[in-house]
């Protein structure tokens, strides 16, 4: 086989993803009213990227066959929090936008000592981390409120260069500074492996603590970053549960949707931001045919059923009964 | 002339897990440029000794020298920075990830701190074929590969560190004869440039032809050490087994006429990989599948079980015609077909259940009434089983996973057993396991035809398929190239048979 056909088949999952969200996305601006303006790319930009964020997030802990329950928790108290900081001078703008992203940092280190040094499960760990988190988070803003600088907020979901979305360039920033750089290095290397045989990864005499907890931490600063984001397009902190919970759900769904393997070791972060533009266009396309917005937590079913369904097309033409369990 | 001191030198070495006491006053000295074969029984100790050599175990008293200094591992990356390097018998590659990534794992090639993805292919190309590899695509994900191109990217991983010790535990066990040959040219070249070599085998003659010296384990203590080729097959196995080594193979008992076939296959077929396959088995007979490695043996005993789809030609049991469609189709009343498979681990065992669950975890249906178990029979199956096959397990509610590789083999065998059988398959059973549980299943195999099942046996032990089988079928490229009759078994006939050439008439 030549070079390109094995890129390819380790790069399906992102392929697969991007297809049906382009499809889904051209249907959506096919039938638009208004076409393909600057606002309709805005609006889309500004839904879509705070999901593909959350997804990141939850891309990493699942590389590792972990999970992140806690990752619409830390959006959420990342957005009460910004609420509260990132306010006044541009100094004051700044540090608050720091403490923010550490506040998620530290949440993302906790999870990650926890699993690595209590050796406990990541789904039950991170399920109690997610309910204190979302408890400080209730504790900081008992009902909605707060501000965001408006400068900064206008800045995160205006648009740069003419009509490119502000927010689709952190989120390609976000890919070329922490995803990209994580993919090639040692300790990203070492997730995949702990994935895909963690006891061959540690007699191969990997660090599988370190890896570990840069996955829970990144995956706590990704989930921040995008609280934080939530914070420029509602201007205000609201510590709901409903939102934390959607989102904690949403994100794995992205995940597999954009050909991550919940089993580890398969899988790449931009597949998880093309599953969560998929799952965003839903909702666009209900609105353009006109469907109740009641459908669609229908539709996200559905379509979470046909992309796992996807995975299992293979056991269609299968000859060796064995292979369905390998 | 001053003596270089040894590369490695292990003694005193003290090991116990729990209530066992894996390694007493174990010792060992490997030199530079020397191949040292490690010998023992299954539960001898030999593991625990090259755990704690690769740094995986940490031992509870003894020295560890490396070039004279003592030294203490405290993990396996402290151990491979200080030169070991060790070929596991569990293999230690990543599935998912690629080739030329497994390779690299512990120690890639980077650039500005980042993977250099272009150099780690180099690598894994130059590690290849240092091997004589060719056939195997860095970029092709490790779990694509069958499992003796695996075990090839193993021993090309350790390789990849430039290990000044390096150890193979039972590294062969999955490979072809030509990759052995090559496997063998390369500890050649490794030994010639100044590498210290531990090697632990069950095949005797592997060491006979490889090793420098050898040290014998027996109950966790090292026994002898000496010079190979200085004492004599039996005496070794002597030592390794603690008693007069009897006759390895029971005796077959003399046949004047064919027995009543139980299993006839008429020209079976499935993908490209098994053609024209025509066999019969009698009542009582054990007929070896032989051949090189890989060349349909294993597809042919999954046919048989159900368990691959789409297949074409006849398969009759006792004159009626089945094709069973599942394990569960295979197992039950009407066919009563067993198969005990070739990686116990992953699939023959449940490995966190207790060894009581095991055993009888393929034959519940029949110790159950009206789907409830029947503790009292249950417990009576399970007794009769640890006492037929002396399965040494300190409490039968402990986890499988805590026996020794010989004693998990015969849980395997025994909880099929449980089934009642009239056709036993067995694929390649004794891979791994010590002599004297060896000779156990040699005995139990001949004991279970006498009492009238029918027996294939794929094994890629020559010495087993002569001395256990009744004939033997040789596999080449998913067809039955020749079947040897007992008169005609010897290990020249069923090299040339395998390798399709004349002379295995002879």
């Amino acid at each position: 086989m030549t070079d390109w056909r094995h890129h390819a088949r380790a790069n399906r999952g992102i392929l697969l993803s991007l297809a049906v969200f382009m499809a889904m996305f051209t249907l959506y601006v096919a039938n638009h009213s208004a076409g393909l303006t600057p606002g309709v790319l805005l609006t889309a930009a500004n839904k879509g990227v705070l999901l593909a964020l959350v997804a990141m997030a939850q891309t990493l802990p699942a590389i590792t066959a972990g999970l992140d329950l806690s990752v619409g928790m830390v959006f959420v108290l990342a957005n009460c929090l910004a609420a509260s900081l990132v306010q006044g001078t541009p100094l004051q703008v700044t540090l608050g936008i720091v403490a923010v992203l550490a506040a998620g940092l530290g949440c993302g280190l906790i999870n990650g000592a926890i699993i690595v040094y209590g050796r406990l499960q990541p789904i039950i760990t991170t399920l109690a981390t997610g309910a204190v988190y979302y408890g400080i988070a209730l504790a900081l803003r008992p009902t909605p409120g707060g501000s965001i600088s408006e400068g900064f907020a206008d800045a995160m979901t205006g648009q740069v260069a003419g009509p490119v979305p502000t927010m689709l360039v952190v989120l390609l920033g976000v890919v070329a500074v922490v995803w990209l750089p994580y993919r090639r290095s040692v300790v990203g290397r070492a997730a995949y492996a702990i994935g895909s045989n963690e006891t061959a990864a540690y007699l191969s005499g990997l660090d599988i603590r370190r890896a570990k907890l840069t996955a829970y931490a990144l995956s706590g600063l990704l989930a921040s970053l995008a609280g934080l984001l939530l914070t420029c397009l509602t201007w205000s902190g609201e510590a709901s549960a409903p939102i934390g919970g959607t989102y904690t759900l949403n994100s794995i769904a992205a995940v597999v949707i954009g050909g991550v393997s919940l089993f580890g070791g398969v899988g790449s972060a931009i597949g998880a931001v093309f599953g969560a533009f998929v799952l965003r266009t839903i909702e666009d396309l209900l609105f353009v045919f006109d469907l109740p917005p009641l459908w669609q937590p229908l539709f996200q079913g559905a379509v979470l059923l046909v992309a796992v369904s996807l995975g299992a097309l293979r056991l269609l033409k299968l000859r060796n009964r064995l292979d369905v369990y390998g | 002339m001053a003596i270089p001191p040894p590369l490695l030198e292990m003694a005193g070495i003290a090991k116990r897990y729990g209530g066992v006491q894996a390694l007493t006053d174990a010792a060992i000295t490997c030199h530079a440029g020397r191949i040292h074969a490690v010998l023992g029984e299954n539960g001898a100790g030999k593991s625990t000794l090259i755990k704690i050599m690769a740094g995986t175990v940490q031992p509870d008293g003894g020295e560890i020298r490396l070039e004279g200094t003592a030294r203490r591992f405290a993990g396996p990356a402290d151990a491979a920075r200080a030169g070991i390097g060790c070929i596991f018998q569990e293999l230690s590659l990543m599935p998912d990830l690629s080739v030329a990534d497994n390779i690299s794992i512990a120690d890639p090639p980077r650039r500005f701190g980042l993977i250099d993805g272009p150099a780690q292919r180099r690598r894994a190309e130059a590690a290849l074929a240092r091997l004589g590899i060719d056939d195997i695509h860095p970029l092709t994900p490790v779990g694509d590969l069958p499992l003796s191109r695996r075990q090839i990217v193993e021993i090309a991983k350790a390789l990849a560190r430039n290990p000044r010790v390096l150890i193979l535990d039972e590294a062969t066990s999955a490979l072809t004869a030509a990759d052995v040959d090559r496997v063998y040219g390369l500890l050649a070249r490794l030994k010639a440039e100044g590498l210290a070599i531990v090697y632990i085998s069950h095949r005797m003659n592997e060491i006979r032809q490889l090793a420098d010296d050898c040290t014998v384990f027996r109950n966790g203590r090292s026994v002898a050490s000496f010079a190979n080729g200085s004492r004599s097959d039996d005496e070794v196995v002597e030592m390794m087994i603690g008693r007069e080594y009897r006759h390895m193979f029971p005796e077959r008992p003399a046949r004047t006429v064919p027995p009543a076939p139980v299993l006839s296959v008429e020209s079976l077929g499935w993908t490209d990989r098994l053609r024209g396959i025509s066999l019969t088995v009698g009542r009582g007979e054990i007929v070896g599948l032989g051949g090189l490695d890989g060349q349909g043996q294993r597809e042919f005993l999954l046919a048989l079980f159900g368990v691959l789809a789409g297949m074409t030609g006849r398969i009759a049991i006792d004159g009626r015609p089945v094709m069973a469609g599942s394990p569960r189709a295979a197992k039950g009343r009407g066919i009563g077909m067993a198969l005990i498979p070739e990686d116990r681990k992953t699939e023959g065992l449940m490995l966190p259940m207790s060894v009581r669950d095991n055993l009888t975890i393929a034959a519940l249906p029949a110790l159950a009434h009206a789907g409830i178990v029947d503790r009292a029979a249950e417990d009576e199956a399970i007794e009769a089983m640890v006492r037929l096959l002396q399965i040494r397990a300190g409490d039968l509610d402990a986890t499988v996973a805590a026996l020794s590789g010989g004693n998990q083999q015969k849980v395997v065998i025994a909880k099929w057993l449980l089934t009642r059988p009239r056709l036993i398959l067995l694929n390649d059973p004794t891979r791994g396991i010590d002599v004297g549980t060896k000779q156990e299943i040699y005995r139990l195999l001949r004991g279970l035809a006498d009492e009238g099942a029918a027996i294939l046996f794929y094994s890629t032990d020559y010495d087993e398929l002569i001395g256990c089988c009744d004939r033997v079928a040789v596999f080449n490229e998913g067809t039955i190239g020749r079947v040897l009759a007992r008169e005609q078994l010897s290990e020249h006939a069923l090299v040339a048979a395998a390798l399709d050439i004349a002379g295995a008439a002879a």
